[in-house]
């Protein structure tokens, strides 16, 4: 673009010469973006777009509305008294009847039972006691109430239109524990049945257990490498990033070998004759601190030491020349200026671990599942995708506003400098 | 921050305590690394000390033909590079053109670059399994690439950003003033200085793709099978020195990575120091 704005004749008037600049600013402008746009167009494609209809099934409520379009509009038009009248019956046994072919039954079975237990079993014995398609039912109502008693109940048919609209506050409701009751005010879930306020809490407990394990061992570990001679400092940091570089499978596994009962640390621990017999340290919550601690110290580690690296160590000794007590001096000297550098890693440490599943899975016990767990268990074993897409974007809007919080605290490209 | 000679009891006292706790931090970091090294030599199937004996059966296991190892190794082999390749090539674009001009809305541009590295990758895999399950890439090796390339991207634009950050844009007009194509200004005036960015942006999406679990147990049937999927079922079904010998290899790659990326960077501070 260069090129043209140099090869125009120099004797042009003013304005002209300002729209053509104007116009190379523009030009590069639009070249700047066509060199983005292709990673941005990728992105947008294979992550933000399947994120975002994966997130759209927390809400998501279609199933009914899909298999049977006409009950659906019907029972919403209902006012919930009584029972529907008798063209929604009508439309509802043939859509009943027709929601065999192409797995819709299964879909609308599924969705029902999150209502109550009972509505599969009810469609598939009212499906066999259907009368065949050709045959002409003047009294739906009475027709499908002699077949299972529960259509004349006023329940049955609240709970189906329940499914109707299109969309459900019921996974989001559910994953915080919550429920809307028989009048539809929202309410806590029985005591015995609250098991995610846990799995929240529990993922709270450990990333926050682990972060603040990580700041305590990491924080001492960067002073070091950082006041030390660089040829020193340089060797002893091979020994944060080799592990930081090595497989994350590789340290499951060592930490398993390392902490099984009669691996290595157990064996140490009776050879010193500070234990009788062997602890169990792995397959429960010890195992999965030892091995997040580990995976994630390199973390916290990194970013202190390059905020600790500019720190200059003339403001601590001009303290204790002039009568600060060297604790005194380090406490309101030094840590203040390291602030930045703590809050980058904590919260560095403290999403990632939020997020974290293949280790608890690993080294953990069935008490140590994080939230990740649950949404690859809804996912894979239960089908439930809106739980999954539930549980999903409460994590991932908790990490988001972290990392909103740590962009704001550190430029990003701290991250992986060194 | 030598111990100055004229240091009380408790300041000396306190100094070695220091030393003392660095020094058990630093083998807390590397015993799990080294201990899993001379279990893979191991001629027992356990995975304890004292060894048995001394045998290489665990690498014979490994690299049988017939063995599920040297598929998931192979299957790893072909996805790492490719999706490397695509992330660096996306990448670096993506971080010249954020770097050539300012424009309305970059900040956010940018952040969404970055994003795939900071989203729980249980969410990146349960979304993309209900995508790929659409658009028909579920269970093939296109959507195991396209994966990896998502996840790996944002560490090349970071670091190629990084680099970029030094690079005077002055030189890509006076390439373009002399009469040189866009195309060559940057394979002649910008890539060479930015070199170091893209290789070690791509090392660490190297590093991503060999070493990825979560998103390829959703998206990858056993064909399929990368070594990350071959470890983690082998650690959870059964833990055998077979794990340790393949753990040793994978710790070899590390080191390589690690003395890549060292020399990268002194690479890169010598360059810088001779200019400024």
């Amino acid at each position: 673009m260069t090129r043209s704005a140099a090869s125009t004749p120099p004797a042009r008037p003013a304005g002209n010469l300002r729209a053509q600049l104007r116009r190379a600013e523009r030009m590069r402008k639009l070249r700047a973006v066509a060199l983005v746009a292709p990673l941005a167009l990728f992105l947008v494609i294979v992550f933000v777009v399947p994120i975002g209809s994966m997130l759209w099934r927390s809400v998501d409520n279609s199933e009914l509305a899909s298999v049977m379009p006409q009950t659906a509009a019907a029972l919403q038009q209902w006012d919930g008294t009584g029972l529907p009248d008798e063209a929604a019956m009508a439309a509802f046994a043939a859509e009943l009847r027709d929601s065999r072919r192409g797995g819709g039954l299964g879909r609308i079975g599924r969705r029902l039972n999150y209502e109550d237990t009972g509505y599969r079993g009810l469609l598939m014995r009212t499906l066999r006691g259907l009368p065949a398609a050709g045959e002409s039912i003047d009294d739906w109502t009475t027709a499908l109430t002699e077949i299972d008693a529960a259509w004349g109940e006023t329940a049955t048919w609240l709970g189906i239109q329940r499914t109707a609209p299109p969309t459900t506050d019921r996974y989001m409701l559910a994953s915080l524990d919550l429920e809307r009751g028989a009048d539809g005010e929202i309410q806590r879930v029985d005591a015995g049945d609250r098991l995610y306020q846990a799995v929240f809490q529990r993922t709270m407990v450990i990333a926050g257990g682990v972060t603040l394990i990580c700041l305590a061992l990491g924080f001492p570990l960067a002073y070091l490498l950082a006041t030390l001679p660089a040829k020193t400092s340089n060797l002893l940091m091979i020994l944060v990033l080799l592990p930081f570089w090595t497989s994350l499978l590789v340290r499951t596994a060592a930490w398993i070998i390392l902490l099984q009962s009669n691996g290595l640390a157990n064996q140490s621990l009776m050879a010193l004759g500070l234990i009788e017999s062997p602890l169990q340290l792995v397959f429960n919550r010890i195992g999965v601190f030892f091995a997040m601690v580990h995976i994630l110290l390199p973390f916290m580690v990194l970013p202190l030491y390059s905020v600790m690296k500019g720190i200059s160590p003339s403001y601590q000794r001009a303290a204790v020349s002039l009568g600060a007590h060297p604790f005194a001096a380090f406490w309101q000297v030094y840590v203040p200026q390291t602030v930045s550098g703590v809050a980058a890693g904590t919260i560095l440490v403290f999403i990632m671990a939020l997020g974290y599943y293949i280790t608890p899975a690993l080294v953990g016990g069935p008490a140590d599942q994080m939230v990740s767990y649950y949404v690859a268990y809804y996912t894979n074993t239960t089908n439930n995708w809106g739980m999954a897409a539930a549980l999903g974007s409460i994590l991932l809007v908790v990490t988001l506003l972290l990392y909103l919080v740590y962009h704001r605290l550190v430029n990003r490209r701290q991250l992986i400098r060194r | 921050m030598a111990l100055p000679p004229y240091a009380s009891p408790v300041e000396r006292l306190w100094f070695w305590t220091f030393r003392l706790l660095c020094g058990l931090v630093l083998l807390f970091l590397i015993t799990p690394v080294l201990v899993i090294i001379p279990l893979s030599f191991s001629s027992g199937s356990f995975l304890t000390y004292p060894l048995p004996g001394v045998s290489l059966r665990w690498y014979a296991a490994i690299f049988d033909t017939s063995g599920p190892w040297l598929a998931a190794l192979k299957n790893s082999l072909i996805v790492a590079p490719l999706a490397t390749l695509l992330a660096m090539v996306l990448g670096t674009l993506a971080a010249v053109g954020l770097n050539r001009a300012d424009f309305p809305g970059k900040g956010m541009l940018l952040a969404l670059l970055i994003s795939p590295m900071v989203v729980p990758l249980v969410i990146v895999a349960v979304g993309m399994y209900f995508f790929f399950a659409q658009v028909g890439l579920l269970n093939s090796y296109t959507g195991l690439v396209l994966a990896h390339t998502v996840l790996g991207v944002p560490f090349v634009v970071i670091t190629v950003n990084a680099t970029l950050q030094g690079f005077d844009f002055n030189q890509v007009r006076a390439g373009a003033s002399l009469g040189a194509s866009p195309l060559r200004v940057f394979f002649t005036v910008v890539l060479p200085q930015i070199v170091p960015g893209v290789v070690s942006g791509g090392l660490f999406a190297f590093a991503t793709s060999f070493d990825e679990v979560v998103v390829a147990l959703f998206i990858a049937s056993p064909t399929e099978r990368t070594l990350p999927i071959q470890m983690f079922s082998g650690i959870r079904e059964n833990i055998s020195p077979a794990i340790a010998a393949m753990a040793t290899i994978l710790i070899l790659l590390s080191t390589l990575l690690l003395v890549t990326m060292e020399l990268l960077r002194r690479r890169s501070e010598r360059l810088k120091g001779s200019v400024e």
